[in-house]
């Protein structure tokens, strides 16, 4: 086997130094009855390179690429090209094979990364400090709930008909099972909820998605102003990170905590992960927040350098104490959000988030002429609902058959609603020609 | 809470005269290349990459208005790639040497298993796309999970938990969900063995359980009587790793769970520690209701500095029906993805999408590579290394509970007593010797802990060196030479970095300097 450095004749001489007779007999504390004879039945054994190669390869060749078609989902993941060095630094062994830094003097690349990718968080969100990544942006939202929770001493969440339903789930599921309320509001396609009247004196915190899970943009600074006035945290949840680079931040708006999904920035689609988690706050919540904190320091050279700080917080330290269970993050994730980020540098970013809100400008009105479809929303970035006169799902599924991934349909993420939404992406990665056919397909399969 | 503005040295050292750490002129020392933050490099207008002008269109951004400046810096794509590079050199990595972290299993991460999670069928799948167009996406994610309940003996599984800690959260809720079926509310602590990874009580602790400590006995394992008398109606399950974090096996675990299963409770299994057993041993035969198995450690998904980890759950039969959503069944045409709970006693959902996928790809190349007979292989070597290891250092080192051990082995500090050297001194010691260090100071059930996972991909010759050096170590102890053990590590990059100046007042993110008229107009 390939990866087994040991030859027999190791085995027996290291046999002969525990004076144990057999590898087997190691194992004799393991309940006879539970130690099988050999290797296990029902699985295939070994195989070499190629041959693996060629089953994952026929496996793979059974799903269309998103990039082999014209493709317009979104919803919470984008596609978005990555440039080339990208993916070849975060494939370097010494960041691809480390461990979590916890030995900062073998360590001080991962560490130097975490701190300039907590200051770029920081930056892109507008808001004080941001941590060293979570799972995703859906447990970031849960986590920023449980947070301000604990900030307030209160147990109700209130959370807007615009937040990603998947968001929704996941944190209703923690309300569930970790025992504090989540009030789900209706959906809210066009943006038109008052969130502000929902809040009472038992209001921890309110949760709003921008742009929303409909791509409906929002200005909340009120709904900051009226969060404060009842004592109650603002919560801003942001799945496209790219629209941060047109977008005012929310730390602008006046936001307490950003959970947001960093997908767009160097990670690939993946079916959906791994991605990496965002979480920004102020700086007078830094001790209540979860997950792990690079800061710098010095050595005993008197040289600058890095270390995970204020680990009290954390499990390995706090145990049932702690402020969250998250051990390991996101971190190669992080890492070419990271340095995808340091590509585009302040110029990148500003001109790739107006070049995507183009193109969808554009594509919103080649749809809009499209007879019986209409656009949702006034305002979006890169990602907007149109309303059909058919069933969206039947519609994809009709686009699909000419090779066109032609959005998500509302129902999709609202079982038994909406069925006639459907959520349209558009990113740098999408020609003229993709639109254009997208249009001319959805005009024949609606007519 | 301010930010760089302690007086710390905001910048490298100034290329100017010799330096003091160094004696170079620029601070660097032959292939360590000093390397400012990337916010120290910018210089406005330049870029890493070309973009198309924007169409020009009227924006449509309902009202709101565009951002004026986000603060990033500008670099040229050679100088991100400098960059990088020169930071992934004060790096350690199981790529450059031996990684030997108790409970973490830094194996070898072929390259295989990246080349397969990069296929476009795998890699550029939106999660959202109709299923007729992923059904190779599906089908992988079907066959890892047929892989992990044959090697389980398991009825179910869920592939949904982002990580190790994320999959012990999903067992707890299916734990709890079952007791809540049966109408049994009265169960509000879970037991936890004084060994257990801090993640444990902090995730029974997340769900609203009291937790209970469960002592440990003389030779390493879990106290059973203990156990017996803290079970009863108001004990919801028992989280136990297995092998424990003492690298022992319980060899009582078929008592423990039918001691658990005899109060009514049930039986959760830290599986980080399941690359000692993989291929030999079928949990579901140890009795165990549920597991999270670490993709990242047992199956060999690169840990990448902190993540992204993969934890899917298995469940026995007793538990099997109380998953989250999403999961893969098989339809009339192919794969289908069940993506809400609806009335059934699936609960719901714990993240966006399905799960890890990327890690899915790679820990499935790893199962096929190996296949069954190199799984045995493969828990054989790494259990043989760990016993290996362990034999060769007791007569210097004091070992705490007596063999064997699984596949890794555990010190304590007795060997240092009244050298003045600490455990921390011996791992910081064994860096300028080219080494990671073992885990320190965990488990907590012995004084200084040294926790040392060798794994199976290491080499008999490399296993030699690394005994040798820490051998070489605590004889130095020994021999008094206190003074540079506590000096340690001279070679790194860094030398020790003051963890306590960090915490007091943290600087956690970089802000721009203050322009120099602004400070002069002070």
């Amino acid at each position: 086997m390939r990866y087994l450095p040991l030859t027999e004749a190791d085995r027996q001489s290291m046999l002969a130094a525990i004076a144990a007779p057999s590898v087997d007999a190691l194992f004799r504390d393991v309940p006879e009855a539970a130690h099988l004879s050999g290797p296990i039945g029902g699985l295939s054994n070994h195989l070499g390179e190629l041959e693996v190669e060629r089953l994952l390869g026929a496996m793979a060749a059974k799903s269309i690429p998103a990039g082999s078609v014209p493709s317009f989902l979104g919803a919470g993941a984008y596609r978005h090209h990555v440039p080339a060095t990208v993916d070849h630094l975060v494939q370097r062994g010494e960041f691809l094979t480390a461990y979590t830094p916890y030995q900062p003097e073998v360590s001080q690349g991962t560490l130097q990364v975490l701190f300039e990718f907590q200051t770029q968080v920081a930056l892109l969100t507008g808001m004080d400090v941001a941590n060293a990544s979570m799972y995703d942006g859906a447990t970031a939202c849960a986590e920023a709930v449980m947070m301000a929770n604990r900030v307030t001493r209160k147990k109700k969440a209130i959370l807007s008909g615009g937040l990603h339903p998947h968001y929704r789930d996941t944190t209703t599921t923690d309300a569930r099972f970790i025992g504090f309320d989540a009030v789900a509001l209706p959906a809210d396609p066009e943006g038109v909820e008052d969130l502000a009247a929902r809040i009472d004196d038992k209001t921890s915190c309110v949760v709003v998605q921008n742009p929303s899970v409909f791509g409906q943009v929002r200005d909340y600074s009120d709904l900051a102003k009226a969060c404060q006035a009842k004592g109650a945290l603002l919560i801003v949840v942001v799945t496209e990170a790219l629209s941060l680079g047109l977008l005012p931040p929310p730390g602008e708006m006046g936001a307490d905590i950003v959970a947001a999904e960093g997908q767009s920035f160097g990670n690939a689609l993946n079916f959906g992960g791994p991605y990496v988690g965002l979480f920004a706050v102020k700086d007078k919540y830094v001790r209540q927040m979860p997950g792990r904190l690079c800061g710098e320091t010095v050595d005993a050279d008197g040289r600058r350098g890095f270390v995970l700080t204020l680990s009290t917080r954390e499990q390995h330290i706090r145990r049932e104490k702690a402020t969250s269970n998250i051990c390991t993050n996101a971190g190669l994730c992080a890492l070419a959000f990271s340095i995808h980020l340091s590509l585009l540098g302040e110029e990148g970013v500003t001109q790739l988030a107006k070049l995507n809100h183009a193109k969808a400008v554009q594509l919103a009105d080649k749809l809009a002429a499209v007879p019986g479809v209409s656009v949702v929303n006034d305002g979006f970035f890169n990602e907007f609902t149109v309303k059909l006169p058919k069933p969206a799902a039947g519609v994809v599924e009709a686009l699909a058959q000419r090779r066109i991934l032609g959005g998500v349909p509302v129902s999709r993420l609202y079982p038994g609603e909406m069925d006639d939404l459907l959520l349209v992406a558009v990113t740098e990665t999408n020609t003229e020609s993709d639109m254009d056919a997208f249009a001319k397909a959805l005009t024949e399969v609606l007519s | 809470m301010s930010m760089n503005s302690q007086g710390r040295p905001s910048a490298i050292p100034a290329a100017s005269g010799t330096d003091a750490v160094t004696g170079t002129f620029t601070g660097n020392r032959g292939l360590q290349i000093e390397e400012p933050l990337i916010f120290e490099q910018d210089s406005a207008g330049r870029c890493g990459v070309d973009l198309p002008e924007a169409p020009k269109v009227a924006s449509r951004l309902g009202g709101v208005k565009p951002r004026a400046k986000v603060g990033l810096p500008g670099l040229a794509e050679p100088q991100v790639v400098r960059h990088y590079t020169r930071l992934s050199q004060k790096n350690y990595a199981i790529d450059s040497g031996l990684y030997p972290l108790g409970s973490c299993t830094m194996k070898h991460n072929p390259r295989l298993n990246e080349k397969m999670a990069r296929l476009p069928g795998f890699a550029d799948v939106h999660p959202l796309q109709p299923e007729s167009t992923v059904q190779g996406a599906l089908e992988l994610m079907d066959t890892l999970a047929h892989w992990l309940k044959t090697l389980t003996g398991m009825a179910a599984v869920t592939l949904a938990p982002a990580a190790g800690a994320h999959g012990e959260m999903c067992g707890i809720m299916a734990i709890r969900s079952a007791h809540e079926a049966k109408g049994d509310t009265g169960r509000t602590k879970i037991l936890v063995p004084e060994s257990a990874h801090g993640t444990n009580p902090a995730t029974a602790a997340a769900c609203g359980y009291t937790v209970e400590s469960i002592p440990a006995t003389a030779d390493g394992r879990v106290d059973l009587d203990a156990l017996k008398a803290k079970l009863g109606p108001d004990v919801a399950g028992l989280m136990l790793t297995n092998p424990n974090t003492c690298g022992l096996f319980e060899r009582e675990i078929l008592a423990i769970a039918e001691a658990v299963h005899g109060a009514g409770a049930y039986f959760y299994c830290d599986g980080a520690n399941f690359n000692a057993i993989v291929g030999r041993v079928r949990p579901a035969d140890l009795g165990i209701d549920v597991m999270h198995i670490n993709l990242h450690k047992t199956f060999s998904t690169p840990h990448g500095g902190g993540g992204p980890g993969s934890g899917p759950v298995v469940f026995a039969e007793s538990l099997a029906p109380y998953v989250p959503v999403p999961y893969v069944v098989h339809g009339a045409d192919g794969f289908q993805l069940v993506e809400t709970a609806g009335e059934g006693p699936a609960f719901g959902r714990m993240k966006a999408f399905h799960g890890q996928m990327g890690m899915f790809t790679r820990a499935l190349s790893y199962m096929l590579s190996h296949g069954a007979d190199g799984l045995w292989q493969a828990s054989g070597d790494a259990v043989l290394n760990a016993n290996y290891v362990m034999a060769r250092l007791q007569d210097v080192m004091t070992a705490s509970f007596e063999g064997p051990c699984m596949h890794e082995c555990l010190f304590d500090d007795r060997f240092l007593k009244g050298t003045g050297v600490t455990t921390l001194d011996i791992a910081k010691a064994l860096i300028d010797e080219g080494f990671h260090p073992m885990t320190m100071y965990f488990p907590l059930v012995v004084h200084g802990a040294l926790l040392i996972e060798p794994t199976e991909t290491e080499s008999k010759a490399g296993l030699d060196q690394f005994i040798d050096a820490l051998r070489s170590l605590a004889e130095r102890a020994k021999s008094g030479d206190v003074a540079y053990f506590q000096g340690a590590p001279r070679l790194t990059p860094r030398r020790r970095l003051d963890e306590t100046a960090a915490a007091r007042k943290p600087v956690l993110r970089w802000v721009p300097p203050v322009p120099a008229e602004a400070l002069a107009a002070e």
